[in-house]
């Protein structure tokens, strides 16, 4: 706790002896006061602006959807046609697109993430490697997700299409695999997600591992553990709750992640199952539609975008309750 | 408790039965144990993962470096982008509205977010007004930053609420402050907060008044990590491209004025990106090549501005 | 006052020698911590190492069960034999070490599991082949815990107070039936009661297990160990830094009434530390 201005008991004390003694004010000049008050209502203004802004936002788009929502009600959720021409609205293909692809992105760069943040944190390698490996995980954190588009367009994608195809080839029977690669699709959205994720993964699993306590790596090593199996069984478990933590954090960012999946996921709003075939995202929906739209196709799109704005929110939500349930309680 | 009797009780822990129940267990380093294998694996497997996880920033950052900066010519700089189809032109319009647009979203954002910040370090406490700036800080860094853009188009945009015009490069910087915001807050906060207490009751103590003991004691004790963190913002909003798109939009043009749509280095890397033109595949690369050396800028400064200022 | 020694740790009781130091310097990044140590512990017998804070005795605890390794910059030089081998030979796997050399920490140091966990993992993890729960049992019991915790072997270690989890380390640390326990200033951060049931722990053990323990407390290092060895910490030549140095180690009742050196005369007697 911090205290609370004992400055005012110390001068509103009138004290007869402090003019004695050289000091002439008893209160504060008003001028003095006044700035002192002034820049707290100017704070409290400024911290207020943040909150504003929240509510204006959930305001906008929620009174924007409106007439969606009145329109098509709840089955604007599971229909998965998108027809302008015919003012008929269903977001199923962008939610499955968005739950779709940053789950599996999540998948791909939390293994990757978390083992790289263990590689970083436990003495395997001397320090100066590994703070190398850390600068060069935080400037990863730092390209622009345009500019990792544009990558994935020119020189992912196109390496990427014959594995692909041969994956098509092999295990097209399932119908995750069922289509031909033309190019743009879920799974180049897929990877590049999971390498924009992999920046935030690893250096929130990093600093939760950095803040385990000395004394439990002690107690882990000191009853004959070896470095992995105190890793594993001990210093992992007690920084799970920031690794979950961050894990959530980095889905709430696959799920509002607009430019890279745009240009690569190919934004077809016909459903398929298969990862091979161009799908969308709400966010490349948002991106895509946004500008040209007018009439209703303007207030189904902000339906779409309530939904990812609950679905974010409640993720971030999420993260915060299971990083204080989950905390380690260590003295 | 009666310990004297654990003296007298069998001790079976001590004796070599006791011992007998685990492994026997040399001294010597043996890379056949359980142990030793598993974490040979382990640690390769993690090399395998750490490497996995560089290996993209490697390739990309090796293609913008290598493939853009072999466009780099002086007309990039000093040239309009060419119309889609024709060859040639420069990125100049962009670089210039980037460093516009920015800047406007670095002069809203960062006094807002340095203030936001003070009030829950020094202000803030239990209250239901606390909670709903914690909260807002904290959703807001979580909206998507498509939705800041659609937002800033309904109320800025579409109503025209800026002299008349829509789209335009206050819009723009509106959108990009919407989302450097909360970091600005975030960075402040922790600054302060990293503070120990006892420097602001050494300075209350001498009776210094709360304003003054935040200006002149607390605020400069935290002016570095301050200072880095609002410029890491600057850097990341500075390669922002969905909240432009609808805002700022784009222009073949110079700048024209704060109220008129402004081109951008990152839209201009997702407009032409997805041309099927080459030669405006190359003006995105360049862009890109451009933007990356931007924030490799910052970056640097704010890692040498940290060291300095540390002393 | 002392547990009755049964007759194979009479026989340890003689005078075989458990660890040797060898001119041990220890560095922490290249800054001198402790130097040129030298001495022989016996099997079997309580030894404490004594001396004012920043003395290095800690570092030197430490370096008997290779923990030190886990400390960024941390480098020895001598020798440090332990059964004839030295624990710092290449060949040497540290894991093996800190099986063989348990340690009891300054601060409680449970696992955040629960309280029979934080006994069965060590065992686990060492290739335990007889009955967990009697081993649970057994430490437990030996390490004067196990009546105040019978009832909730499920619950978190953490759930326990300070002196009942301190104790719940001794019970970790003597499941895995290691040689030598190490214990570093166990009692500083609990009460005299808790302090005084460890004391009597230490005691009880005695004669099985060596022990080796740091310890602030005179009059503890007094009552409980058979030998001691008090470090010193005195100005670098330079006179920039300090480092920790050993100036005298011998049985017990010499250390506290007729020490050789007059540095240990003077700590011994409280007029510094």
């Amino acid at each position: 706790m911090r205290s609370r201005r004992p400055q005012i008991s110390l001068w509103r004390k009138p004290k007869a002896q402090e003019t004695a003694s050289g000091f002439t004010q008893r209160r504060r000049p008003w001028k003095d006061r006044l700035l002192d008050h002034g820049f707290r209502w100017l704070t409290i203004v400024l911290a207020s602006i943040v909150g504003i802004l929240v509510i204006a936002i959930l305001l906008v788009v929620f009174a924007g959807s409106l007439p969606a929502i009145v329109a098509y009600g709840l089955d604007f959720l599971i229909r998965s046609d998108w027809d302008p021409s015919n003012e008929s609205y269903g977001a199923f293909t962008a939610i499955y697109g968005t739950l779709v692809s940053s789950l599996l992105a999540l998948l791909v760069a939390v293994p990757l993430g978390v083992g790289s943040a263990v590689f970083i944190t436990e003495d395997i390698l001397p320090y100066s490697i590994r703070r190398i490996i850390g600068i060069m995980v935080e400037l990863l954190a730092a390209i622009p997700s345009v500019i990792l588009g544009l990558w994935a367009i020119f020189v992912m994608e196109p390496a990427l299409r014959p594995v692909l195809t041969s994956v098509h080839q092999r295990l097209g029977w399932i119908p995750l695999f069922s289509t031909q690669p033309i190019g743009p699709g879920m799974a180049p959205a897929v990877i590049i997600l999971a390498v924009m994720l992999l920046p935030i993964i690893t250096s929130i699993s990093r600093d939760t591992l950095d803040q385990v306590p000395i004394e439990l790596r002690f107690a882990a090593y000191g009853v004959g553990s070896s470095r992995w199996q105190s890793i594993i069984k001990i210093i992992i478990p007690a920084a799970i709750s920031g690794i979950a933590g961050g894990v959530l954090l980095a889905l709430g960012r696959a799920m509002g992640e607009t430019m890279a999946v745009t240009m690569i996921i190919g934004n077809s709003t016909n459903f398929s199952p298969s990862l091979l075939s161009p799908g969308n995202t709400i966010s490349s929906m948002l991106a895509n539609q946004f500008g040209e739209a007018t009439g209703p196709q303007v207030s189904a799109l902000m339906y779409a975008a309530l939904i990812l704005m609950i679905l974010t929110l409640l993720v971030n939500f999420l993260a915060e309750w299971v990083v204080r349930r989950l905390k380690l309680r260590y003295h | 408790m009666d310990i004297k009797a654990n003296c007298h009780l069998p001790h079976a822990l001590a004796n070599d039965d006791h011992r007998k129940e685990f492994d026997s267990c040399p001294l010597e380093y043996n890379p056949l144990l359980k142990h030793n294998r598993e974490g040979i694996f382990y640690t390769v497997l993690a090399g395998l993962f750490a490497t996995l996880a560089i290996l993209p920033l490697l390739l990309v950052l090796g293609y913008v470096m290598f493939r853009g900066g072999a466009l780099m010519s002086v007309e990039l700089f000093t040239q309009l982008p060419s119309p889609p189809g024709l060859s040639g032109g420069g990125i100049a319009n962009a670089i210039l509205g980037t460093f516009i647009v920015t800047g406007i979203a670095s002069l809203i954002a960062i006094p807002v977010g340095i203030g936001g910040g003070i009030y829950i370090a020094e202000y803030s406490r239990v209250d239901l007004f606390s909670v709903f700036v914690h909260y807002g800080t904290n959703v807001l860094a979580g909206v998507p930053s498509i939705i800041c853009g659609i937002f800033i188009y309904l109320l800025v945009v579409t109503t025209r609420l800026l002299f008349g015009e829509s789209f335009s490069a206050v819009a723009g910087g509106l959108a990009l402050a919407v989302i450097m915001i909360p970091t600005v807050i975030k960075t402040t906060d922790e600054a302060l907060k990293l503070l120990e207490d006892d420097l602001r009751w050494a300075a209350m103590a001498v009776g210094a008044s709360k304003f003054v003991t935040i200006t002149r004691v607390t605020l400069p004790a935290a002016f570095t990590p301050i200072a880095t963190g609002s410029m890491l913002g600057i850097a990341r909003a500075a390669g922002e491209t969905a909240p432009l798109i609808f805002t700022a939009m784009f222009s073949f043009y110079w700048p024209e004025g704060l109220f008129k749509p402004i081109a951008t280095l990152s839209v201009l890397v997702f407009n032409y990106s997805i041309m099927p033109y080459e030669a405006q595949n190359q003006l995105a690369l360049a862009a890109s090549f451009v933007i990356v050396m931007l924030i490799l800028c910052i970056n640097l400064l704010v890692h040498r501005l940290g060291f300095y200022l540390r002393g | 006052m002392l547990g009755i020694p049964d007759q194979k740790s009479a026989e340890a009781l003689s005078s075989d020698t458990c660890l040797e130091f060898e001119s041990v310097t220890i560095r922490y990044g290249g800054q001198e911590a402790v130097r040129n140590v030298s001495m022989l512990i016996p099997s079997g017998q309580v030894t404490a190492f004594i001396g004012p804070s920043g003395c290095g005795k800690s570092t030197i605890l430490r370096s008997i069960n290779r923990l030190n390794d886990l400390i960024p910059g941390c480098t020895l030089t001598g020798r440090v034999i332990f059964q004839g081998h030295n624990l710092y030979a290449s060949h040497i796997d540290p894991v093996q070490v800190r099986r063989r050399i348990g340690m009891v920490f300054q601060k409680p140091n449970p696992f955040p599991k629960s309280i029979y966990e934080n006994i069965a993992y060590g065992a686990r993890i060492n290739g335990f082949k007889g009955d967990m729960d009697s081993l649970v049992e057994r430490s437990l019991r030996q390490a004067a815990v196990w009546d105040e915790c019978k009832d909730k072997l499920e619950m978190s270690g953490l759930s326990l107070s300070g002196g009942q989890q301190q104790r719940l380390c001794i019970a970790r640390a003597i499941s895995i039936a290691p040689e030598v326990i190490l214990m570093d200033e166990p009692c500083s951060s609990l009460d005299p009661i808790s302090t005084q049931k460890i004391e009597e722990l230490i005691r009880s053990l005695r004669g099985h297990y060596t022990i080796v323990i740091v310890t602030h407390n005179l009059q503890q290092a007094y009552r409980i160990s058979d030998m001691a060895s008090f470090f010193n910490v005195i100005p670098t030549l330079d006179g920039f830094a300090k480092v920790g140095v050993m100036e005298e180690f011998g049985p017990s009742s010499q250390i506290f009434n007729s020490p050789q050196q007059q540095t240990t005369r003077d700590y011994v007697s409280g007029l510094f530390g």
